[in-house]
């Protein structure tokens, strides 16, 4: 897809995730949003994979460890054809294919499961080590906040997949510089983040993530290191899109109110039309 | 003589039971899995040597795998390897594993029906002088109150074997544990194991006893010596703490009117708190729960911790009377 295109699928998303998370009534927009133009790319230009056939082994696995982030994949889902986007509405009500917090079992295609932060990026080490161990040439990605690296486990983790110089996987953080309570800075400080990945042998290519060029290039160039993981760091604008939203801790994790999700809507669709934001 | 009060084969002689480490038959079972079957896999936590998984590690160096002292990472990556297939074991100390771990287990393992295997190696008392902070005693609780994971507790070195097979047969989490120390074996290579069933070692007619772990033993020493008493003494083995062998177990508190349960373990949320839950619905008797009673433990040879928690075959008689004895009031 050209680039034009992937930018048109990441407004599709966005327009995608208002919607649902307001038919939901609640759920975290800032995240989604910031991240839809890295599932652009990934669903729609870089991963292999069958929207037919989820369950395809040779496909390459994406692993989401930042669960509560998952209406921007389940957005890019639907948009690529793993479901109806009409089962988009059905979001965190009872009987959904689309749980509050992905699960594996639910919806096939989505891998693992995840919601408590911390434990994606040592499911995804564990497909990359089984991939190796079988000799097969699929990649593995695990898309991870910033905040949640201030759970331990992701460091064990992020040390044990440069010990193995696992590079068939490659991460992608967040790094939409918001947690729950605030500014990741003042939470509990992260930077210099991308130094720490170094400081643990992993490459590191940092990115502007809502650059859909600089994000195309820097999955390219991933797929071009080896003998160590590779850490795309996404510097994202949470809420991006939606003016209202953007940089705004307080929209981690509310659902936009109907009048709020028109607005945000008409934010979105002056932006396909190509009028300025 | 009916089909409930048919005994399984265990050893003949209490007195010549031959002291071994259950541990030791997981090294060699698993060895054996691993070259059946190239799906087997072993992860530690710096603890190789100690859990007996060395043998395995070096027949199979491609499908072992060193964590480092994660316990957390091994789990979620034992996750990962089995949704691509494989079938891993997770072994470290029970404090750790499924101690530290536990919301990797919930979350990673058990909700997204990932096919591990955990290990609780030296769970119990049995590390002694290591003293509490080592002593996995509540293990037993934490993992039967998980959804669609399995919980076996085996008696001996024999058993043990039979649980690593069956557990490879089962798709699906498995949790087994045992103690560090070398325990009575009981069983022979007769002996039944299948996952979900209670093994009958001994019949009688006036209590129930279910133990589990080096309880066996120690429940068998007790109805021996009650039976010079003329009291008579129903043993089950109960290994599978999840899913309950409630058909058994309910058929042989019905037929005695009495129950008390043994375990290496706390009797909250243990075997104990189990088979409360159990006969509290399905069928009430006069109970008593032999383990530790909601106390940390402490340094101390492992014998005198079974001693001075109560863990003995004379704690266990001392039980199996008081419950025959509320019977014949109730009566």
């Amino acid at each position: 897809m050209t680039i034009e295109q992937l930018e048109r699928r990441a407004l599709a998303i966005r327009e995608d995730i208002i919607v649902m998370l307001e038919e939901a009534g609640s759920g975290h927009p800032g995240g989604a949003l910031g991240m839809a133009d890295i599932y652009a790319a990934l669903y729609f230009e870089v991963m292999r994979h069958d929207p037919k056939k989820p369950e395809w082994p040779g496909r390459d696995r994406l692993i989401l460890s930042c669960g509560h982030t998952c209406p921007v994949r389940y957005a890019a889902m639907a948009e690529s054809g793993y479901f109806p986007r009409k089962e988009l509405l059905t979001l965190r009500k009872f009987g959904t294919r689309l749980q509050g917090h992905p699960h594996n079992l639910a919806m096939p295609g989505l891998e693992t499961t995840s919601g408590p932060l911390g434990q994606g990026l040592s499911q995804a080490v564990g497909m990359a080590l089984a991939a190796r161990l079988d000799g097969e040439n699929h990649r593995i990605y695990c898309v991870t906040s910033d905040g949640e690296h201030d759970e331990g486990q992701i460091w064990e983790a992020v040390m044990f997949a440069a010990a193995r110089k696992l590079d068939n996987l490659t991460v992608i953080v967040d790094r939409n510089r918001i947690q729950i309570e605030g500014d990741t800075e003042t939470v509990m400080p992260l930077d210099p983040f991308a130094e720490k990945y170094r400081a643990f042998n992993w490459e590191v290519i940092e990115i502007d993530g809502n650059n859909m060029k600089e994000v195309l290039r820097a999955f390219h160039q991933a797929k071009q290191v080896s003998g160590r993981p590779v850490c795309i760091m996404a510097n994202v604008v949470p809420g991006k899109g939606v003016d209202f939203m953007e940089g705004n801790y307080k929209w981690h994790g509310v659902a936009p109110k109907p009048e709020e999700a028109e607005k945000a809507l008409e934010d979105l669709w002056l932006q396909k039309v190509g009028e300025p934001a | 003589m009916s089909k409930i009060d048919k005994t399984v084969p265990i050893i003949s002689d209490l007195d010549k039971a031959e002291m071994a480490m259950s541990r030791v038959g997981f090294g060699e079972a698993l060895l054996e899995a691993g070259r059946k079957n190239k799906k087997v896999m072993a992860l530690c936590a710096d603890l190789t040597d100690s859990i007996k998984i060395s043998a395995f590690a070096e027949a199979f160096p491609d499908r072992f795998v060193q964590t480092g002292v994660a316990e957390q990472n091994m789990m979620g990556i034992a996750a990962g390897l089995a949704l691509s297939g494989k079938i891993p074991f997770v072994a470290s100390y029970a404090v750790f594993n499924p101690g530290r771990n536990w919301d990797q287990l919930r979350v990673s393992v058990a909700y997204s029906e990932a096919n591990v295997k955990i290990i609780g190696a030296h769970a119990g008392i049995s590390v002694g002088p290591d003293g509490a902070t080592h002593q996995a005693l509540e293990d037993v609780a934490i993992t039967r109150v998980i959804p669609n994971l399995v919980v076996i507790v085996p008696t001996d070195i024999v058993e043990t074997r039979k649980v690593v097979e069956a557990a490879i047969a089962h798709h699906g989490p498995v949790y087994i544990r045992f103690g560090r120390d070398k325990v009575p074996t009981v069983t022979v290579p007769e002996t039944p194991f299948t996952i979900g069933k209670a093994n009958l070692l001994r019949s009688g007619t006036d209590v129930t006893v279910c133990a589990n772990g080096p309880l066996v033993y120690e429940a068998l020493q007790a109805a021996a010596a009650l039976a010079r008493k003329k009291i008579s003494v129903e043993v089950l083995a109960v290994p599978t703490v999840k899913p309950l062998d409630e058909e058994t177990i309910i058929a042989s508190v019905k037929k005695t009117g009495a129950l008390v349960t043994a375990e290496e373990a706390q009797i909250n949320g243990g075997l104990g708190g189990a088979l409360a839950e159990l006969i509290g619905e399905k069928y009430p008797v006069p109970l008593r729960r032999v383990g530790v009673r909601d106390i940390f433990g402490e340094s101390g040879t492992p014998a005198e911790l079974m001693d001075a928690y109560g863990l003995r075959a004379k704690d266990i008689g001392e039980a199996a009377m008081a419950v025959i004895k509320r019977k014949s009031k109730k009566g």
